[in-house]
């Protein structure tokens, strides 16, 4: 056994001219056998595929680095975790320990931060969503509320009266940075005077306590120098209060929206190349705030809800082979254990995709498609792949935005979350789920038993 | 000195590799050997004889800057190499994010700045111009299907539909700017420009600036004759203050460092120039400029190889070029070499 | 398993690069993909394939198997072979 050779399966390549090369026969591909240096292989053993990895140490560095970014450019900073982008417990919480506050868009989100112990003002309380309920509770706890239109500013000044309480108020506003889509449908709008009335209605009631202004400019930005304009935007409202009120706002939230590593399916150069680095997003904030001039204790915090940035490279997809196949093209497809239900971010994102094993260096164009008995099921529509076998595993980078918080339960149950923790051993952060928890919420009417 | 350089694409819609190469070979007092960085196993620079005196496969820069610099790595251990010159727009973000990286295993680079590649970028053109008193047609950033419907409140047809890096289309309507749209789309991704047709005859100008807000030299030509594909197939060298002016400024402005091409058109209505765009490297014609007196490739290593350059004062207007197709034969053995092996 | 035919003409070098000069179009094959095609070319049989490639490397006849059924769909594709 010993002298023969290691087997690969049999490739045979077409040359196209103008398409992708193939230089020498260099795989293109590197395997990623570990993660944060436990083996893939073990992963699985244990917890079984597909399976979700986070990195405990890579949060926190994250997490470090921005801060360290942002405070080497302006004095006050503050995070706050945005919990759409991954609301799972044990993520929150890393973030709360590191000192981020919570950034929560929905009564559901809101009740999730305040059982993790965070209190009311340290929660931001954001989104066009918030019931009279969700309000008052928020009131009470001294939650910062940002106000999204003026139905809320009303629903909050009643609320206010009936309850004789006062509320932590700032208003979210949208505003024109050159960049496209607008984003508009969220908050006061900054151009056409809208902002500033909806300020001069929350200063003219003493119930409401003005202490911030808001604004989210977008999603995945590829420019800085919009957050440039948008935040000096805001310093331009936060001098009108102070000239016409005498009120100093306490922070200046940017919202989130920093571009990941992830490129896009639309894009051709990879994000890695085109997407600016946190410290130009960092420089374009604090060179915006600076047209403030104010004393240097008036300065406003600066608040930032980075979600994306913070979190997409930190999480992992391990994934299984199940079956190789040739298309009517001629084309070859890899079906993996892992679908769009699990890689909701599949459908806007190239993710990098990396087997967990030494797989030869023969590579071929491939589709790779996930489990689901669905046509568009596909997790990349073309990918220089090695050849795989059956049983062989994969893992799909930067997959920790989003895809805990929007996974779809359809076709199969979600499967186990796992964190590798800075020490190296592995904790389940959210079992899979299974038949029992399924039924749980079902309810079959006697008729039909 | 060993220079790398690309874009020996040398095809009807060519890249400037092989001229570049031509006007080093010719550089006074330049020794060294000149090799070829491909794409494609067909770029006929290759198989040109007393071009290249070896050439490279290497990744595009789509497939991710690590396996680019992992490849760069292994030919430098082979050939060490002085410089490399990307000469491709495509190109220019990758290698400037690498550029450290290479400078500290030996290779020198002499490229745009990331700042100065964005002012250029086609999107953010039209306000750079703007404020520093240059005509520029009027321009739309399309970033979705729904933007194509605010052409009629911006400008009238045609218009110009163009990719962020390579393509254009002229459109008569909307049901043509569509289809321009949907094609560059796929191939080049977001956003689209949607731009103000103007109509008049085109210059060019072949410019390199030092990085210190320098124009080293300048060379304005005017296409005589256009191919279907809108490239230069012959063109002629012009004595043209106005167009060295405007070059001078852009130059001054942006401090720009490395070669490059401005593109403009002569409205036919106002008389007054436009800057249509600016490519961030030299054109497929540049070896016109040595031609005319002014070896700007050359120019160009010796910057990046720290040498004082004094500023060309003049070049010879009337110079023509005329491009012409020649076919190089070889055999399928050659063609081996570099499909299989990825070197020749 | 069925015998196949390889188009007369078709040359296939040490380094896997594969010209087929009735149409133009050229390959590369891996290691295991040349020996292969060497063998069909000098009428093997499957199971006289899949013995050799066991007998050479480390592998199962069983996944051996699979692979030479996906190879040969491969080579129909390209029509690098055909049914005798």
């Amino acid at each position: 056994m010993a002298d023969k050779k290691r087997y690969e399966r049999p490739v045979i390549n077409k040359h196209y001219s103008g398409l992708m090369n193939k230089f020498g026969s260099r795989p293109t591909t590197a395997p990623k056998t570990e993660i944060d240096g436990v083996p893939v292989n073990d992963l699985v053993k244990q917890f079984g595929s597909p399976l979700y990895v986070f990195s405990e140490k890579q949060i926190r560095n994250n997490q470090r680095n921005a801060l360290r970014i942002f405070k080497t450019r302006y004095p006050k900073v503050q995070f706050a975790w945005s919990y759409k982008t991954n609301y799972l417990n044990a993520i929150c919480n890393i973030f709360h320990q590191e000192g981020s506050w919570a950034e929560v868009v929905s009564e559901f989100e809101y009740d999730k931060a305040r059982k993790l112990g965070i209190k009311g003002e340290h929660i931001i309380f954001n989104g066009p969503d918030k019931s009279r309920e969700a309000l008052l509770k928020a009131i009470k706890e001294k939650a910062k509320i940002h106000i999204d239109h003026f139905d809320e500013l009303y629903d909050i000044i009643e609320l206010t009266q009936e309850t004789n309480l006062k509320a932590q108020v700032a208003i979210r506003v949208n505003l024109d940075v050159g960049v496209y889509p607008k984003w508009d449908r969220f908050g006061f709008n900054y151009e056409n005077g809208e902002a500033t009335q909806a300020l001069k209605r929350i200063m003219m009631n003493k119930n409401l306590q003005l202490i911030g202004l808001h604004t989210h400019i977008g999603t995945y930005m590829m420019t800085a120098e919009a957050y440039r304009i948008a935040a000096s935007k805001l310093a331009s409202l936060a001098r009108f209060l102070k000239d016409e009120y005498d009120t100093i706002v306490n922070y200046i939230d940017m919202g989130g929206g920093f571009a990941s590593h992830n490129t896009l399916i639309g894009q051709y150069l990879p994000a890695e190349e085109v997407v600016p680095s946190m410290e130009q997003f960092a420089e374009a904030i604090a060179s915006g705030l600076y047209e403030l001039n104010f004393k240097v204790d008036e300065m406003p915090t600066l608040i930032l809800e980075t979600g994306r940035a913070l979190i997409d490279d930190t999480g992992y997809i391990i994934s299984t082979v199940l079956a190789n196949k040739r298309l009517s093209t001629g084309r070859r497809a890899l079906v993996i254990d892992a679908g769009v239900n699990l890689l909701f971010t599949g459908f806007w994102y190239k993710h990098s995709i990396n087997p967990a094993q030494d797989s030869g260096v023969n590579i071929e164009d491939t589709t790779i498609f996930g489990p689901l008995c669905m046509n568009i099921d596909v997790i990349r529509e073309t990918i220089n792949f090695p050849s795989l076998k059956k049983g062989d595993r994969v893992v799909i980078d930067y997959t920790g935005a989003y895809n805990n918080t929007q996974w779809m339960q359809f076709i199969n149950m979600r499967p186990n979350v796992v964190m590798v923790m800075e020490d190296s051993t592995v904790e389940l952060i959210r079992k899979s789920e299974n038949l029992d928890y399924m039924l749980n919420r079902e309810i079959l009417p006697d008729k039909l038993k | 000195m060993n220079i790398a350089v690309t874009g020996l694409n040398a095809t009807d819609n060519p890249g400037p590799g092989v001229p570049l190469i031509r006007s080093i070979r010719e550089g006074e007092g330049f020794s060294g050997n000149l090799i070829g960085l491909i794409y494609d196993s067909l770029e006929p620079g290759i198989y040109m004889k007393d071009i290249a005196s070896k050439c490279y496969l290497i990744p595009y820069p789509s497939s991710g800057l690590e396996q680019l610099y992992q490849r760069i790595l292994q030919i430098h251990e082979k050939e060490k190499l002085d410089l490399i010159i990307p000469c491709l727009d495509s190109e220019l973000y990758g290698f400037a994010k690498l550029q450290d990286r290479l400078s500290a295993i030996g290779i020198k680079t002499f490229l745009p700045t990331i700042d100065q590649l964005n002012i250029r970028a086609k999107d953010n053109l039209f306000d750079f111009c703007k404020s520093n008193g240059i005509n520029v047609p009027k321009n739309i950033l399309a970033n979705s299907l729904q933007d194509m419907y605010s052409i009629p409140n911006n400008f009238n047809y045609p218009i110009a539909v163009k990719g962020i890096f390579y393509d254009a289309y002229i459109a008569n309507n909307f049901e043509e700017a569509l289809t321009a749209f949907n094609k560059l789309r796929v191939k080049w991704g977001y956003p689209i420009i949607l731009q103000e047709f103007i109509r008049g005859d085109e210059f060019n100008v072949v410019a390199l600036g030092d990085g210190k807000g320098n124009m080293v030299g300048a060379v304005p030509m005017r296409k005589l004759y256009i191919t279907d594909k809108g490239k230069g197939w012959a063109g002629v060298t012009l004595d043209n203050p106005i167009l060295m002016e405007i070059s001078k400024k852009v130059i001054e402005k942006v401090k720009w460092r490395s070669g490059m091409e401005l593109e403009f058109i002569k409205s036919a209505e106002t008389g007054e120039y436009y800057l249509l765009e600016i490519n961030p490297r030299f054109p497929a014609w540049v070896y016109l400029a040595p031609s005319a007196g002014q070896n700007l490739p050359y120019a160009l290593v010796r910057l990046a190889m720290g040498e004082d350059v004094e500023p060309f004062t003049n070049y010879t207007s009337g110079i023509i070029f005329v491009r012409s197709s020649w076919d190089l034969i070889t055999s399928i053995k050659e063609y081996e070499k570099i499909a299989t092996f990825g070197e020749y | 398993m069925t015998n196949y035919i390889v188009p007369q003409n078709v040359a296939i070098s040490d380094s896997g690069f594969l010209f087929q000069p009735a149409t133009g179009e050229s390959y590369t094959l891996n290691e295991i993909g040349k020996l292969i095609f060497k063998m069909l070319q000098s009428n093997s049989s499957g199971e006289q394939i899949i013995e050799k490639v066991c007998e050479e490397y480390d592998a199962e006849a069983k996944s051996v198997e699979r692979d030479l059924e996906d190879f040969i769909t491969q080579l129909k594709h390209y029509s690098l072979l055909k049914l005798s």
